[in-house]
């Protein structure tokens, strides 16, 4: 009984909630789902079907893209600012996500450019 | 006093252990953000030499949507699946945990074979990955892609057995855990495979 006492109010105990919060309940898997399904049936039926200018398609699918990828990271792995394990896994990210904006977009911005004056 | 002495040792080691194993997934988390560089390098190759088609096929002639987008679903759902096996594993409902694991793990295996179908039927039609810049640029990434989710499936048999035979004790649920963060990592990779090389590239 001490001993489940003791559990009760020691600092462990917030632990332990933070850890059932991190991995997340039904509720939020199946938001998450649900939210992918329609983000992932939008941009496959803007291409498919083609009606719209490609300039607007692309820029449709890479931003339902974007945001399938917060609610994937949200609702899937759990990131967020509240919980210390949390707020370890979203600045490592977001450390990461700097580093792939400065290969990807600094390796294309280059290449591009270049073969623009090769043409030349 | 010494009941209270006991307790709060016992108190130390559980918060020990909690710390052990948050640092175990957090570990495996920071493997992954590695992991994602690797990604972001093929991706980059991929984006500098995907016009480079050496007069054969581009992505507009070879992509067909349908079938991404089966194997988009089958990826999708194997997402939930996962998830549901987790909560199952938390609650130590080992048949719960067991089932979801196994329909996860054929819904993986579908992709993987949808996607080894996609290979053949490119490289028997003379579309191998030998024939342009693009192609190779093409299996090199969505092959990476499909190698990872392959490691996924070998690890997840592992954890069926282990789980069938052991039961869910902390440290197996740790391992569980850090498989199904690699799980919906590799679902956030296919996010970007399926925009920028199959619906951009069949624009």
């Amino acid at each position: 009984m001490a001993l489940h006492d003791s559990k009760t109010i020691a600092p462990g105990d917030v632990n332990e909630h933070s850890h059932t919060d991190d991995h997340g309940d039904i509720k939020s898997y199946i938001i998450g789902f649900v939210l992918s399904i329609v983000l992932t049936a939008i941009p496959f039926t803007l291409v498919i079907g083609g009606e719209y200018s490609k300039v607007t398609t692309i820029y449709s699918v890479v931003t339902l893209g974007l945001v399938q990828i917060w609610v994937h990271l949200k609702y899937f792995l759990h990131l967020n600012f509240v919980t210390e394990e949390g707020r370890a896994n979203t600045f490592s990210f977001l450390f990461s996500a700097l580093i792939i904006l400065m290969v990807v977009g600094l390796s294309v911005w280059i290449i591009y450019e270049s073969n623009a004056m090769m043409m030349y | 006093m010494s009941t209270l002495a006991a307790s709060m040792q016992s108190d130390d080691a559980h918060e020990h252990h909690e710390h052990h194993e948050n640092n175990t997934v957090f570990g495996f988390w920071l493997y992954l953000m590695t992991d994602c560089l690797l990604f972001a390098s093929f991706f980059a190759t991929y984006a500098v030499l995907f016009m480079n088609t050496a007069g054969g096929v581009s992505g507009k002639d070879i992509f067909e949507l349908n079938f991404v987008a089966l194997e988009t679903a089958a990826l999708l759902v194997s997402s939930i699946t996962f998830g549901l096996a987790m909560l199952g594993a938390q609650k130590q409902n080992r048949k719960a945990a067991l089932s979801w694991l196994a329909v996860t793990w054929v819904l993986g295996a579908s992709f993987i074979g949808m996607e080894v179908h996609e290979f053949h039927h490119l490289i028997i039609h003379g579309h191998g990955p030998q024939t342009s810049a693009f192609l190779t640029a093409f299996f090199s990434l969505v092959g990476l892609h499909g190698l990872h989710v392959t490691a996924g499936l070998v690890w997840m048999t592992i954890m069926f057995i282990e789980v069938s035979r052991r039961g869910l004790p902390d440290q197996t649920v740790t391992r569980l855990s850090c498989l199904s963060l690699f799980w919906h990592f590799l679902d956030i990779v296919w996010i970007c495979v399926f925009t920028v090389v199959y619906l951009m590239g069949a624009m």
